[in-house]
């Protein structure tokens, strides 16, 4: 690797072919263990999830025998695959706008203002508590005489998922090198043509990273979508906290099994499409 | 490099679906079962479970109106939202007696038309004179109950009588009950362990009561409001505070769990049905409210839900080997009106959710 | 290198009108809905608490100052505080797990590394009900762990782990994690190598080199991980309650206890209103640090 043993104040010239070097420094045998470990920790209470689905009983703590019977029972139970339907829908809307706020605000705080204010308000909507924004949008809503439905959970969700997704990539472009940009500018490329070519390209892996959050709080966040909803359009967090009252069957764990696998399924064909279309980070 | 343009349209195209799927599928949402048999529409809110599966269905068969059931997870949550903006959606909704009473002097529910509800008759004499609803004003009774112990015999080895039983449990008891946290229920035990009403707001009273939950904290497993049946039955707990319907659920699974009412007393709660004021079909709304009322359609509840109805023709019609496998079901009315009925509050109600706060949080 | 300012290549400079609209078209939108949706409702509830509650909910428009008087009342700092501490415990928690995998993640190839970081989103695309349960159902006195152990010889009477102040950092521990990870990844991510190498090259060992280089580097990320770990460890209540058998509560159960059992929205405004005017100020705060850290870093 001859490049490694080149000074830093050069770097200019290698970082203008970012791909062309290796991006990682070698990390340590231990700490793949480290990864291990945490991911047991994680996916001990999912494997318990799955295990349960097949649980032949009417409630999720004792275990009365194998049967495969809450999966076909899942598939007639409208309220749930119609709080499934609604939260998917919810969570893509919420991500969608808020990637596209997100990214132009954090791009906009880090390179026009030097004050923290703007920066605190942006990121302000992740950490006041969800009774409090969903009372005060439901009584905005009010206000207004807004029918609720499913458009005001996307809006409601945007705000907080804006939040995370300006947080992230501000917490990326803190790190990156403005002598990309300048470089950029000096060879005569435009303000919005430097942003698309080089910044956002830099940006990606945080964007990404801030859109996967803002899309998994979506599809797991009760309490704002429970004020901001309809009654008649439930998300599936919803279905599920509703279902307590009188006991939660394995039927749930069935549904969160399921998910799961078309997560998995999903993951695995974008990652074979992305390889397809030849693309790289 | 292509990629930004990708993620660009990508977003911008995810936005445009969404908003399209959005504002097709926020029409005010679809009946559950649409038919063709008239345009009338009604929403009912209610708890998860707590009606027979097929309502929905048989409803329309009967009326032909189209029942969209949406399920609500706590009467808080249900006055908040009544609250915060007076037109939520629905029409129809299930709520404990207290609450409808509260909401009632807001203006929120819808006064009963009674030449729409004749199967009214069909209730229990006691059940139309309610201390939260007299006469029945604003609400109808659906379900109605107690709050005991729910105790496994095998796990205590006694058959306890008292609250006491619960609030200064047995040395080999210890850590292995648990009480109710929610509303008024934490405290209904030592009040009336104390011989006082469970809608006293005397101070010196609470205060008495409070010392002795205190004192009962330490010794609990968990407060529990919604899975203490499952504790029973997997051994965790020997002896619950339960609403007494809810026992059922554990008695379901173990048919050696009991319930009793301790001697000292304990409440009558009543979940009811409200129209709301805000409903665009009342008609309708109370036409269910009829349906419900039916002795045939309250015995079909009760047998679904293991819950009792204040309804006499329903109770006495009841498949006598149900009554048997659940003991809760025979508690007769006489029983069940040595109970303290459960009302609002009031501004008083602060009193007691400072009571919760202040028990819950000491520790 | 040149400080470049776009003065420098007159044929290439943008007129500085029309740099004004730059940054204006950039924080517009999002600004704008912000304010539209989050500084109004929230301007909204500000306002009730300084009004007293409606008997049933709501507000009734008589001033006063009674709220925020009612906030010094022992009980409440006293949860406040306690909140505090276990919050905090739990960001420490996070961040111990989290770092070593965000670091081990950021140096996977990217094929890997994108699959790491779904995996590590994945179990949250589960419902947060389904797998509180799923821990119940781990650790209760009944529960499989005890089990377990107690078929394996190693205890004789079931270890009681539920329902104690401890359950309630593990429970929250593990439903932020990947709260602390993906911020931590995409700080991590970014850092140059070279700059590490170079001081590998001079002389110092890897761990020097990580201390002095990549850890202040990667603490933008860090921070922003402390927050949204800390936050909302603060505002759960759905933990307390199950997983802490609701013998311990946290603001946020406070904050629903007014909001719905109490039906006080002044008080309950109040409460949330403190909680969040503490945490725009640790969010200035980590602001103007990490700002600092990355002019430092930039500089060096």
């Amino acid at each position: 690797m001859p490049e490694t043993s080149v000074n830093p104040p050069t770097a200019v010239l290698r970082e203008v072919e970012p791909s062309a070097r290796p991006r990682t420094v070698r990390r340590p045998r231990g700490i793949l263990i480290a990864l291990w470990l945490g991911y047991v920790f994680l996916y001990l209470p999912i494997l318990v999830v799955v295990i349960m689905s097949f649980n032949d009983s009417e409630n999720l703590f004792v275990w009365r025998g194998f049967s495969l019977r809450w999966y076909p029972e899942l598939f007639s139970d409208a309220a749930m695959m119609q709080g499934l339907g609604n939260t998917l829908i919810v969570a893509t809307g919420a991500t969608a706008i808020a990637t596209v706020l997100g990214t132009l605000l954090a791009y906009g705080i880090h390179r026009y203002t030097r004050g923290g204010l703007i920066r605190a308000f942006a990121i302000a909507p992740a950490i006041l508590p969800d009774l409090l924004l969903g009372i005060g949008l439901l009584t905005l809503f009010a206000l207004l005489s807004v029918t609720l439905g499913l458009h005001s959970v996307v809006i409601a969700h945007a705000v907080f998922a804006t939040a995370f997704v300006t947080a992230i990539v501000l917490a990326r472009m803190a790190s990156l090198d403005p002598s990309l940009e300048e470089a950029s500018r000096d060879l005569g490329a435009g303000p919005v043509r430097t942003f698309v070519r080089v910044t956002l390209p830099q940006l990606t892996p945080g964007i990404i990273a801030g859109a996967l959050l803002a899309f998994t709080l979506s599809i797991d966040e009760f309490v704002i979508a429970y004020f901001t909803t309809a009654p008649t359009q439930p998300t599936l967090p919803i279905v599920i906290y509703t279902m307590v009252r009188f006991g939660v069957t394995p039927q749930v764990n069935a549904l969160a099994s399921l998910l799961l696998l078309v997560s998995i399924v999903a993951v695995i064909a974008a990652q074979r499409l992305t390889r397809l279309t030849g693309s790289s980070k | 490099m292509r990629f930004p343009y990708r993620i660009t349209a990508v977003a911008a195209g995810g936005v445009a679906l969404v908003l399209a799927a959005t504002s097709c599928s926020s029409g005010g949402g679809e009946p559950a079962d649409p038919t063709d048999a008239g345009p009338q529409e009604l929403v009912v809110s209610i708890w998860a479970d707590y009606y027979p599966e097929d309502l929905a269905e048989q409803f329309e068969a009967e009326t032909g109106i189209a029942l969209t059931i949406v399920h609500h997870t706590t009467n808080e949550d249900v006055v908040a939202k009544l609250t915060a903006s007076s037109d939520p959606g629905g029409d129809v909704a299930f709520m404990s007696g207290q609450y409808a009473q509260a909401l009632a002097e807001q203006g929120l529910l819808a006064e009963l038309d009674k030449s729409l509800i004749p199967n009214e008759t069909n209730l229990y004499p006691e059940a139309l004179e309610l201390a939260y609803d007299p006469g029945n004003r604003y609400s109808e009774p659906y379900a109605w109950g107690t709050t005991g112990l729910c105790y496994r015999p095998d796990l205590t080895g006694y058959e306890p009588t008292s609250w006491y039983d619960l609030l200064t449990p047995r040395p080999e008891l210890v850590g292995k009950t648990t009480m109710l946290s929610t509303d008024r229920w934490l405290a209904m035990p030592a009040l009336k362990a104390q011989g006082h009403s469970v809608n006293t707001t005397d101070d010196a009273q609470l205060e008495e009561a409070k010392a002795q939950l205190l004192e009962t904290k330490p010794t609990l497993l968990a407060y529990d409001d919604t899975t203490f049946y499952a504790k029973l039955v997997s051994g965790e707990a020997a002896m619950v505070e339960a609403w007494d319907g809810w026992c059922n659920y554990g008695i379901a699974e173990d048919p050696s769990i009991t319930f009793v009412i301790p001697d000292e007393g304990a409440d009558l709660w009543v979940d009811t049905m409200t129209v709301l004021e805000s409903s665009q079909n009342k008609d309708a709304a109370m036409t269910f409210v009829n349906y419900i009322l039916d002795p045939e359609v309250q015995t079909w509840v009760a047998e679904n839900i293991l819950y009792k109805v204040p309804n006499q023709a329903a109770m006495d019609a009841l498949d006598p080997a149900l009554v048997e496998a659940y003991p809760t079901l025979g508690i007769t009315v006489d029983e069940l009106f040595q109970q303290e009925v459960i009302v609002d509050l009031g501004e008083d109600t602060l009193k007691y959710v400072d009571l919760n706060s202040q028990v819950l949080a000491t520790n | 290198m040149t400080p470049t300012s776009s003065t420098t290549t007159p044929g290439v400079r943008v007129g500085s009108e029309r740099r004004a609209l730059v940054p204006a078209a950039l924080l517009g939108p999002g600004v704008l809905f912000l304010i539209v949706f989050m500084a109004i409702p929230v301007g909204l509830l500000a306002f009730y608490t300084f009004f007293k509650r409606g008997r049933f909910g709501g507000v009734v428009f008589e001033f006063t100052f009674d709220n925020w008087i009612k906030l010094t009342e022992p009980l409440y700092l006293g949860v406040i505080g306690q909140s505090i501490g276990l919050a905090l415990i739990v960001t420490v928690l996070a961040l111990l797990i989290g770092y070593p995998m965000a670091y081990a993640i950021a140096g996977l190839s990217p094929k890997w590394r994108t699959v790491a970081l779904i995996a590590i989103v994945l179990p949250f695309w589960t419902n947060f009900l389904i797998r509180t349960y799923a821990w119940i159902l781990l650790l209760n006195n009944a529960g499989w762990v005890n089990q377990w152990l107690q078929g394996l010889g190693l205890t004789d009477a079931p270890i009681s782990m539920l329902y104690t102040p401890q359950a309630i950092v593990v429970g929250l521990v593990y439903m932020y994690l990947p709260l602390m990870v993906l911020p931590l990844y995409a700080s991590l991510q970014q850092l140059d190598p070279a700059l590490r190498e170079a001081a590998t090259n001079l002389g110092a060992s890897p761990w020097r080199a990580f201390r002095t280089v990549t850890l202040p580097l990667s603490l933008p990320g860090a921070l922003t991980g402390c927050i949204f770990v800390f936050v909302p460890a603060m505002s759960n209540f759905v933990i307390p309650e199950l997983i802490g058998g609701g013998k311990t509560i946290m603001v946020g159960n406070l904050v629903r206890d007014q909001f719905l059992s109490a039906r006080d929205w002044p008080f309950g405004a109040t409460l949330a209103l403190v909680l969040t005017i503490l945490l725009v100020l640790v969010i200035l705060v980590q602001a103007a640090v990490s700002r600092r850290l990355a002019q430092g870093a930039r500089n060096a």
